[in-house]
């Protein structure tokens, strides 16, 4: 069987880096940074989320198809998001009240 | 399909309308992310209400998550973290066909998610001795930020006990693979099942890894 085998070390280290980063997000929590904590925090989940997606979940050694399908589902995210807050943070604007 | 194969059918685990193993893995993989996609649309929704309601009044849900247990939330997303960590051995022990070593990874996966649902439980209950689940009940320190901390709350308990009602199923799907396990049914061969099932729990994963910065770490929580 073909299987990409990944060496446990991998798994191991990618372990590491995720407990890494959660204690450093849990530690930028109890500073007040204003907008930046917002930021901070989710750099750091999107981080977390892409190193897990491709080494525990294997995509990086994934077929291009599931490449094109792991892709889609956050570029449809991004235009619920876009759209959406398009419409609630241009509100205030009241350019034709 | 060549002749040959047709002769010899009887490959283990491999369904008839596919040429190869291979071709399966790739396949169900491939099914189980377009499944995965709508999940990610599915709890996007509710990412999508946080963000509008946030934005709208951020003190209110500044002070509604300063209410949330920190400790309990790092060391459940410790829990979890670690509970992705024995899924991925698990599949790296399916992989090799080491049936005994898959059994082991896969109950400890289901006793991480035992833990962390234990102290997502806590959690629960001390909310509801704080009046702080939306209601009649619901009360809030600071009263003329109640109402929108309600949403916080609602939102709160919308999106962790959807994330909970997936550990629950996940738990489900553990509790399968180890009884196709202990028949003899995942070997090195085929071992995708161990796979699939080990996206999904990455997947319920990751949802709380967006969940917990988003509840727990609004900032400022050194005042």
């Amino acid at each position: 069987m073909a299987a990409h085998i990944l060496p446990k070390r991998v798994y191991y280290t990618i372990f590491a880096i995720l407990m890494f980063c959660t204690y450093l997000t849990v530690q930028i929590a109890f500073f007040d940074l204003g907008r930046l904590n917002a930021i901070a925090a989710l750099a750091i989940a999107a981080f977390k989320a892409t190193i897990v997606i491709l080494f525990f979940m294997h995509v990086k050694y994934s077929t291009r198809l599931t490449w094109a399908v792991v892709l889609g589902s956050i570029f449809w995210f991004g235009i619920l998001v876009a759209l959406t807050m398009g419409d609630y943070l241009t509100r205030s604007w009241r350019m034709f009240g | 399909m060549s002749p040959e194969a047709a002769h010899h059918p009887h490959v283990p685990g491999l369904a008839h309308h596919f040429d190869s193993l291979e071709q399966q893995t790739e396949a169900t993989t491939l099914g189980m992310w377009v499944f995965l996609v709508t999940e990610v649309l599915f709890f996007g929704g509710l990412f999508m209400v946080y963000t509008v309601y946030r934005t709208l009044y951020p003190e209110a849900f500044a002070a509604a998550s300063h209410t949330l247990d920190i400790t309990l939330g790092t060391i459940n997303t410790a829990v979890l973290i670690t509970s992705s960590l024995t899924m991925a051995l698990a599949v790296h022990a399916a992989q090799l066909g080491q049936r005994k070593l898959i059994m082991i990874f896969l109950i400890a996966t289901m006793a991480l998610g035992s833990v962390f649902l234990g102290i997502k439980g806590v959690e629960y209950y001390s909310k509801f001795v704080e009046h702080h689940v939306p209601g009649a009940s619901f009360h809030f320190e600071e009263p003329q930020l109640a109402a929108h901390a309600q949403i916080f709350f609602s939102l709160y308990f919308l999106m962790t006990g959807l994330h909970a009602l997936h550990m629950i199923i996940g738990f489900g799907i553990m509790l399968f693979m180890l009884g196709w396990t202990w028949k003899g049914t995942i070997t090195a061969e085929y071992y995708s099942p161990i796979e699939i099932a080990g996206l999904y729990w990455h997947f319920v994963d990751i949802v709380w890894i967006f969940l917990f910065p988003l509840l727990y770490l609004l900032g400022g929580r050194g005042h």
